[in-house]
């Protein structure tokens, strides 16, 4: 019961973040939009055992993501002004059809509401899916060792074009 | 576990498709950006109720890298939003339109 309660209440908060996020003017809300969804998003881990997932999600996204994209918004200024004339010819009847697209999809929901999309668990262990760091850990340092050291060198790479890209030399435009 | 794996999985079809909505609507260059943001999130989501669904914690593994690519991203993408801003004085992608063919 406890987690029918908390499902609803986050799922609500992560769409009416989610919607802040698109139809905001102002930036800083649509930071805001991100924040609520990104800590509803939080619980629902929790709610699925993820408990490792959902504090890296608050400490990463919401520590430190977030973070730079506050400080961007405050380094080029709050930009209203946005131009909301569509130059490309179709991109509204796109949108609209991908709209109408989740409408449908949510009504069959409804109707039709089959929830069983995936099947059985074929190994039922108690507690396996239990996302301790140690559980993790045994599988990150094994299976995912190559994916691992493949995103070290990635966050390397994106921090050193960081600081190229950012490096602003006087003299130069 | 009361909740089943699917409604899980619907909302995150719907933050996804909130967050495509989102990157084909707006111009300002940041707000694109964080609908990426949503959209990465609304797969995480996915992995994880599929792999709580299905006993397997390869599922929050996965989410674990996608959350490493998803800040390089934000980090990259956000220096190449600063650099732009300080030449064009402008964040919207509108204004970007040198490399047309």
């Amino acid at each position: 019961m406890a987690e029918t309660i908390l499902f609803v209440l986050m799922a609500m908060g992560a769409l009416v973040g989610a919607v802040t996020i698109v139809a905001a003017r102002n930036p800083v809300y649509s930071a805001m939009g991100l924040l609520g969804t990104l800590f509803s998003v939080a619980v629902l881990y929790v709610l699925q055992l993820a408990h490792l997932v959902a504090a890296v999600q608050v400490i990463v996204y919401a520590g430190a993501v977030l973070t730079l994209f506050l400080f961007v918004i405050m380094l080029i200024g709050v930009d209203k002004s946005e131009d909301w004339d569509e130059k490309l010819p179709y991109q509204r009847a796109f949108v609209g059809g991908l709209g109408g697209l989740i409408v449908l999809f949510a009504g069959a929901l409804t109707v039709f509401g089959n929830f069983d999309w995936v099947p059985a668990a074929t190994n039922t262990i108690p507690e396996a899916t239990n996302g301790t760091i140690q559980a993790i850990a045994e599988l990150l340092f094994t299976d995912w060792v190559l994916a691992f050291e493949a995103t070290a060198l990635l966050l390397t790479i994106a921090a050193a074009g960081a600081i190229g890209l950012a490096h602003h030399r006087t003299g130069q435009t | 576990m009361i909740v089943a794996a699917g409604w899980y999985m619907a909302l995150a079809a719907a933050l996804f498709v909130i967050g495509a909505l989102g990157l084909l609507l707006r111009r300002n260059a940041l707000v694109m950006f964080m609908c990426i943001e949503l959209m990465l999130n609304a797969v995480n989501l996915t992995l994880i109720s599929a792999g709580r669904a299905l006993n397997d914690l390869n599922g929050q593994v996965a989410v674990f890298v996608v959350l490493v690519v998803a800040a390089a991203e934000v980090v990259v993408g956000l220096a190449i939003i600063v650099a732009v801003f300080r030449r064009r004085a402008t964040a919207s992608v509108d204004e970007l339109s040198e490399l047309r063919g």
